[in-house]
């Protein structure tokens, strides 16, 4: 049984961007600012830090042998949460109890070396998931066959392929006999043949009496295996149902975030509303790569002259990947007349890689700066991307970037002698 | 019993849950050295090879230098003194590093973080026991023949791991925190080899900077381990070895409080 009662984690973000640790440096200088503010309490600082709210105010009750689902998008909290239950990060208001084993599956092959062996991985990589060697032992022949890597056994695992390793890392978490299971996005890996095979193996897990949570982004598997689902938005509970509902809810939401309203202005204008749209102008979530990328931003401006916009394409880590420029491009400004306008702007933003990107969109004063600027205004998912039209799905997760680079006509070979 | 996750509440069955996670220590230390000997063209060679250079470099220096020569042979005098640096060197260096050097076991799996520096001591320890054979070997060949006081040593040893266990913890945490000290640890450990008694004996010291010199810890166990592999041919300070016990003690406390009190953050600072 886990029962979690009105969990929260809190995270300080540090104004500064870039480098996730702090150096010797920025602790002596802020304690010496510190100090100065002490000393002189009139004069204060502007906190380099920022609350955020990972996760708020989660409650919710699974009983011994459920098999619940966790859905939301990128951001919302789910692994946040998985987190917190794993005992990976502790929670900063709540509780969450848990009766019996609890294993925790956030990535395949957590702790695997590339120059040990199989045989050796699979005794490290249980030791790491929390099994017992004798249990490792008991178990080894089955995870072994699992895997299909009978021949490979003393073969150091860099010279696997990716998927005989993929196989081999989640066999050895597929036999993992606790009475909690969570487990996070693990069946996203792996050719298809081993998706279903694994997709076997957790159905096996939900049906011998075993609690599973389940985070996916893959709504089919999620369908597949749980009959509850809970649906996480900006850190909190948004449904807690019948896995189909939340699934309807889920889709609801994506479109609704963004057809809500922006706060805020700049000095000259106000961006008050920035959607990704289709052909017909109704607002779409997804986003079919080699497809132009419509926008449609409602913008409020003072009439002054030299206004422009800009858009900019990020990843899920929030790197800048594109953009978009009124003026810059296109040469043409906002109009000089006040007012509240629709603008479309119709992009080709390359081949994109499967994943979830956000577009930050930007009014600014022509070579001079920003005037408002909104992080996020849109977002989209592209769910599937193939420029080759074969069935393997470049996404961008891999890290082999963000765009494809199809090649312009056919590549030619000619044979040339040893002198070239 | 059910397992419950609140603000604060790591600490309730910490040290249990080290002991349960006691076969993962043993298999993080098997995966270091197997990893390390498997990368390597000589493999466990090197464990020896790095003290014996290290030796020749200080005998030659004692030669140089015109150290007072002793009755026991400048080899076996200065490699015992080696064993516990190397020891503490390399078991306080990969303490140190422990923590960011296993990132993703880190933010991917639970178990307490103890267990990291513990095995990167538990590594050192396996290369200082094959410097120990070649010790052994030496001390033969010079027929230097240890008494009765070899039952000290042990403890010495023990020692040794404490006092690199208790700094390294202490390390490995504030590395996690300030990755200034990747830079700090190498340069203070290549510090520390000349201000411990390596090279030369304590009795070589000047009287006058005698009661600063012993707060360095390592100076009781250097002196101790000369103790007590060279049978009554060594002096020993028991106000030195004494000193030395309090600061070990006193780097274990401060290494378990800190690291005991910025772990629950590392899975986010990391």
């Amino acid at each position: 049984m886990v029962a979690v009662e009105k969990l929260g984690k809190c995270y300080h973000l540090r104004r500064t961007e870039g480098a996730r640790y702090v150096t010797l440096r920025d602790a002596m200088a802020g304690a010496a600012a510190a100090s100065v503010r002490w000393l002189n309490p009139g004069r204060t600082a502007k906190e380099a830090t920022e609350e955020f709210w990972a996760l708020r105010d989660v409650s919710f009750k699974v009983t011994q042998g459920q098999v619940v689902g966790i859905i939301g998008r990128n951001g919302a909290g789910k692994s946040t949460l998985l987190k917190i239950l794993s005992r990976i990060t502790e929670p900063t208001v709540g509780r969450a109890t848990l009766n019996g084993r609890v294993a925790s599956l956030l990535e395949v092959g957590t702790g695997f070396h590339p120059e040990l062996s199989g045989r050796e991985n699979i005794y490290l990589n249980g030791a790491i998931l929390g099994m017992t060697r004798a249990e490792i032992r008991r178990q080894f022949e089955a995870i072994v066959a699992f895997a299909g890597v009978e021949q490979f056994l003393e073969t150091p695992v860099k010279h696997y392929s990716s998927g005989m390793y993929v196989r081999l890392a989640f066999a050895v978490a597929a036999h993992l006999e606790p009475e909690v299971l969570i487990v996070d996005e693990v069946l996203a890996v792996g050719d298809l043949e081993f998706q279903q095979k694994s997709l076997g193996k957790m159905h096996e897990v939900s049906r011998s009496g075993r609690t599973v949570l389940f985070v996916s982004h893959n709504m089919a598997a999620v369908n597949a295996l749980t009959t509850r689902t809970l649906l996480l938005d900006q850190g909190e509970v948004r449904f807690d149902g019948r896995t189909a509902e939340a699934i309807g809810c889920y889709s609801q939401l994506a479109v609704q975030a963004r057809s809500q309203g922006i706060s805020g202005r700049g000095g000259h204008t106000a961006i008050r509303n920035v959607t990704v749209v289709d052909a017909a102008g109704s607002p779409v979530v997804q986003y079919a790569p080699g497809a132009p990328l419509r926008l449609s931003i409602v913008v409020e401006t003072d009439g002054s002259p030299r206004l422009s916009i800009e858009a900019f394409l990020l990843d899920s880590m929030n790197q800048k990947l594109a953009m978009a420029s009124l003026h810059q491009f296109e040469g043409l400004t906002l109009p000089e007349q006040a007012g509240r306008f629709r603008l479309t702007i119709e992009v080709q933003p390359g081949w994109l890689a499967s994943g979830s990107y956000s577009i930050d969109v930007t009014t600014s004063v022509v070579n001079s700066s920003w005037d408002h600027y909104v992080d996020h205004a849109a977002t989209i998912e592209v769910i599937a991307s193939n420029p080759g039209g074969h069935s393997w799905d470049f996404k961008h997760e891999y890290g082999y970037g963000a765009f494809a680079m199809p090649c312009v006509g056919r590549p030619e070979f000619a044979l040339v002698g040893d002198d070239e | 019993m059910p397992l419950v996750i609140e603000p604060g509440r790591s600490a309730a069955h910490y040290w249990r849950d080290l002991w349960r996670y006691r076969e993962l220590l043993s298999f993080l230390a098997w995966r270091d050295i197997a990893v390390r000997y498997k990368q390597t063209a000589i493999g466990v060679l090197w464990a020896v090879i790095r003290p014996a250079l290290t030796l020749l470099v200080f005998v030659a220096f004692r030669r140089m230098a015109g150290l007072r020569q002793s009755e026991v042979p400048d080899v076996i005098l200065v490699l015992a003194a080696v064993l516990p640096w190397q020891f503490f060197a390399s078991a306080l260096s990969e303490a140190s590093s422990s923590l960011i050097g296993n990132t993703s076991l880190i933010s991917k799996v639970y178990f307490p973080r103890l267990i990291i520096p513990l095995s990167a001591v538990v590594t050192a320890f396996v290369d200082f026991a094959i410097t120990l054979v070649m010790l052994a070997a030496l001390m033969a060949w010079y027929s230097v023949e240890p008494g009765a006081r070899l039952l000290a040593l042990p403890f010495f040893i023990a020692q040794c791991a404490v006092l690199a266990l208790g700094l390294g913890l202490l390390l490995a945490a504030l590395t996690v925190r300030y990755r200034d000290f990747r830079y700090v640890v190498p340069f203070s450990i290549q510090m520390g080899l000349f201000v411990s008694p390596v090279a030369f004996e304590t009795s070589q010291v000047p009287e006058r900077w005698r009661a600063l010199y012993v707060l360095n810890p390592l100076v009781g166990i250097i002196d101790g381990f000369r103790w007590s592999l060279l049978d009554g041919r060594a002096s020993i300070d028991p106000a030195v070895v004494a000193g030395s016990i309090v600061v070990t003690l006193a780097s274990l406390a401060a290494g378990v409080w800190y690291f005991r009190r910025t772990e629950r953050g590392f899975a986010d600072a990391i």
